[in-house]
């Protein structure tokens, strides 16, 4: 059985875990201190060898993201830490920076220092109010106790840490819409290459990290190597926030090794709601294939997860039991993704409407079986056919669930309607309220 | 409310917008915090906001209102004293969101990006706003009201209408209005980092399951 493993929340049940004071009080900054002391290659060194991944999605490992900037270019380098959390499902993020900001402000510091960059921001989605006050008095309590600012540490390096709220636009958390966004445009993708370690922010030398990736930095210095790669399986090593929702009795933030399956989060943390069976779930947010009942002891690592038709992405475990119509969830997500495609490429733009419409039209009974091939052949249409990735994860739900729930869309027909109760699914249902 | 309804920009306040622009190496990079400014001081985007920003980082009018309104946290009317955004996303309405949604709609007797007579409370479908272990979510000003219901919801918005409002769940001790939290998110810092609780029981959950377990 896998243990739970708790490195970033370990102090989130404290008071004041977010105020400097309480993140010192377990050794806060220390590791900004250590990494200071070292050479900047080693550090990159250091966590190229850790084996840390990306936590944003794509699991790209993160030190060899850092070696690809250039140095000794005599341009500014740019840290971006990507802050967006919008993908739905995802709810990683936002409690780890209510809870504990500073350990992300001293993730960037040594980030910033290894890669050479001068400059931070931190891109925020703009509608958690709460979120970006913790993170600005961080950032204002660390320029205060001189973790930021000039001469750091009296080490000789300089940084500056912006904070950037953004104004709600799910594509802005794809890296380079996020850079024109912060430039000031409208959030839209660009072409790649040129990548953004070659060309990213103001066309500068830049690296585009999660908030988690960053801030699993300084238990890593501070830890060392085989600490953390005692945690995880081969290739997706360490710690990792598992985030639990949906018709479960216990739903919430569980920090553990990569590799953990689903079925041992549920025994952890007191399974599916009770009277209730696990239907459908999403491994890692509504843009990675769904899977069902036969895939609870899936390892959740991202090769794992990856081999059994999915992707780990945010590992944003959302669980729907038997009480919930596949349909309308599929057809729920494709409104989001209609909604927030940046308008860019036709085949998405006008492909995820289309999705709409014809779900609409399934979910109201008025589809047929031909129905479904066509909708099939649209996605396969948008899908690798379109700029970024976004139409890939709106054709994903789609795909997923007539490859499992092919006869509940046929049923909806047959039964001139959607056959479930959407009152049974609510969490208020016995209620009555 | 037509634009001659405001006067001109106080010498404060374009200092305000200095100090904002000069966090960037580059100006335009302070066009999404100088919108959430003007909202804080207008309600919405203004076109006199429109005009102050593009003049500011010497650009079109038509630059500024292209990067508005590619955004939908930019308001092209005003919004109440108290924007309620009901999450629809998956699932959240799968969990009660739809319900919820529909419940205080009928309530206040208005819809989706409407505002109420009286001009206190607005109404938006949001989508997924990071705190799905806390479904169904409704956010107020953009602060968290966790594990909503209909009823708890519809209670809200009357106690809003009568200026009081209760507490966010993870947020500070008292409500703020729109415009003030639209103030924070142009990175005036309002002094409340430090109320309210760390994390919420869903965020503990896996670390008290750990502790209990040693
Ligand atoms: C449509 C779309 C939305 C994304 N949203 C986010 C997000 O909110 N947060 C995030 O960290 N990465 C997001 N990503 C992934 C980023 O493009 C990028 O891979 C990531 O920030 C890199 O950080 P990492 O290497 O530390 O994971 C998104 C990607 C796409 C295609
Ligand atoms: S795939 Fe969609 S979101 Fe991505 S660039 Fe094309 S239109 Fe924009
Ligand atoms: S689905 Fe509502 S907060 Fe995530």
């Amino acid at each position: 059985m896998t243990k739970l493993s708790p490195v970033l929340s370990a102090n989130w049940d404290e008071k004041d875990s977010f105020t400097i004071e309480g993140y010192k009080r377990h050794g806060g900054y220390k590791a900004a201190a250590t990494a200071l002391g070292m050479e900047p290659d080693a550090v990159i060194q250091m966590i190229k060898d850790s084996g840390l991944r990306g936590r944003g999605g794509a699991g790209f490992p993160t030190g060899s993201k850092w070696g690809f900037i250039p140095q000794g270019d005599n341009k500014d380098h740019y840290l971006v830490v990507n802050a967006d959390e919008s993908e739905p499902g995802t709810c990683k993020d936002m409690p780890l920076l209510l809870a504990n900001p500073h350990v992300l402000v001293e993730g960037i510091i040594i980030a910033s220092y290894a890669i050479r960059a001068n400059h931070a921001f931190i891109y925020l989605r703009g509608e958690v109010v709460h979120v970006y006050r913790r993170l600005l008095q961080a950032i204002e309590d660390a320029y205060a106790a001189g973790h930021l600012g000039k001469n750091i540490g009296g080490k000789g390096f300089d940084l500056e840490l912006t904070l950037h709220a953004g104004a709600g636009a799910y594509i802005c958390g794809e890296e380079t819409a996020l850079l024109d966004s912060l430039e000031g445009f409208r959030g839209q993708p660009r072409l790649r290459p040129p990548f953004p370690a070659i060309a990213g922010l103001y066309a500068k030398p830049t690296v585009v990290n999660n908030v988690e990736s960053i801030a699993s930095v300084p238990a890593i210095i501070n830890n060392g190597l085989e600490w953390f790669q005692a945690m995880g399986t081969e290739k997706s090593k360490g710690f990792t926030l598992y985030s639990l929702s949906g018709h479960v009795e216990n739903p919430g933030q569980f920090e553990a090794p990569l590799g953990i399956t689903l079925r041992e989060i549920l025994e952890l943390s007191g399974g599916i709601r009770k009277g209730h069976q696990l239907k459908f779930w999403t491994p890692g947010g509504s843009s990675t294939p769904i899977f069902t009942a036969e895939h609870l002891d899936v390892p959740l690592d991202y090769e794992g997860v990856s081999a059994a038709g999915s992707m780990l992405g945010t590992k944003a475990l959302q669980i729907f039991d038997e009480t919930t119509c596949v349909v309308r969830a599929a057809l729920r997500w494709s409104e989001f993704y209609k909604h927030e495609s940046c308008g860019k490429c036709t085949p998405c733009r006008e492909g995820t409407w289309w999705l709409v419409q014809m779900l609409h039209d399934l979910e109201a009974g008025k589809g047929t079986e031909a129905d479904l091939e066509k909708l099939l052949d649209l996605c396969d249409n948008i899908a690798g056919r379109s700029f970024c990735a976004l139409a890939d994860g709106a054709v994903a739900p789609i795909i997923s669930s007539l490859k499992y729930f092919r006869d509940e869309y046929l049923e909806h027909q047959r039964n001139g309607g959607c056959p479930f109760d959407p009152v049974a699914s609510t969490n208020f249902a016995a209620v009555n309220s | 409310m037509s634009d001659k309804d405001f006067i001109s920009f106080s010498q404060e306040q374009i200092a305000t917008m200095d100090k904002i622009i000069a966090r960037y190496p580059r100006s335009r990079s302070a066009i999404m915090p100088l919108l959430h400014y003007v909202q804080s001081l207008d309600g919405y985007v203004t076109p006199r906001g429109i005009e102050k920003i593009a003049e500011k980082l010497e650009l079109a009018t038509a630059e500024v209102t292209a990067v508005s309104t590619f955004y939908t946290q930019y308001l092209t009317k005003p919004a109440g004293d108290y924007h309620v955004g009901v999450c629809v996303n998956t699932l959240c309405a799968v969990m009660g969101g739809d319900a919820i949604y529909e419940s205080v709609s009928e309530h206040l007797g208005i819809g989706n990006h409407e505002v109420t007579k009286d001009g206190k409370v607005s109404l938006e479908r949001i989508e997924c706003n990071a705190a799905c272990d806390y479904a169904p979510v409704v956010m107020v000003n953009w602060e968290f009201y966790d594990n909503q219901t209909p009823r708890s919801v519809n209670d809200l918005v009357d106690a809003a209408r009568a200026g009081n409002p209760p507490a966010p769940t993870r947020g500070p001790n008292k409500l703020r209005t729109w415009r003030e939290n639209s103030a924070v998110l142009a990175g005036l810092n309002d002094g409340l980092a430090n109320e309210g609780i760390s994390a919420g029981e869903a965020s503990l959950r896996g670390l008290k399951i750990a502790k209990d377990k040693k």
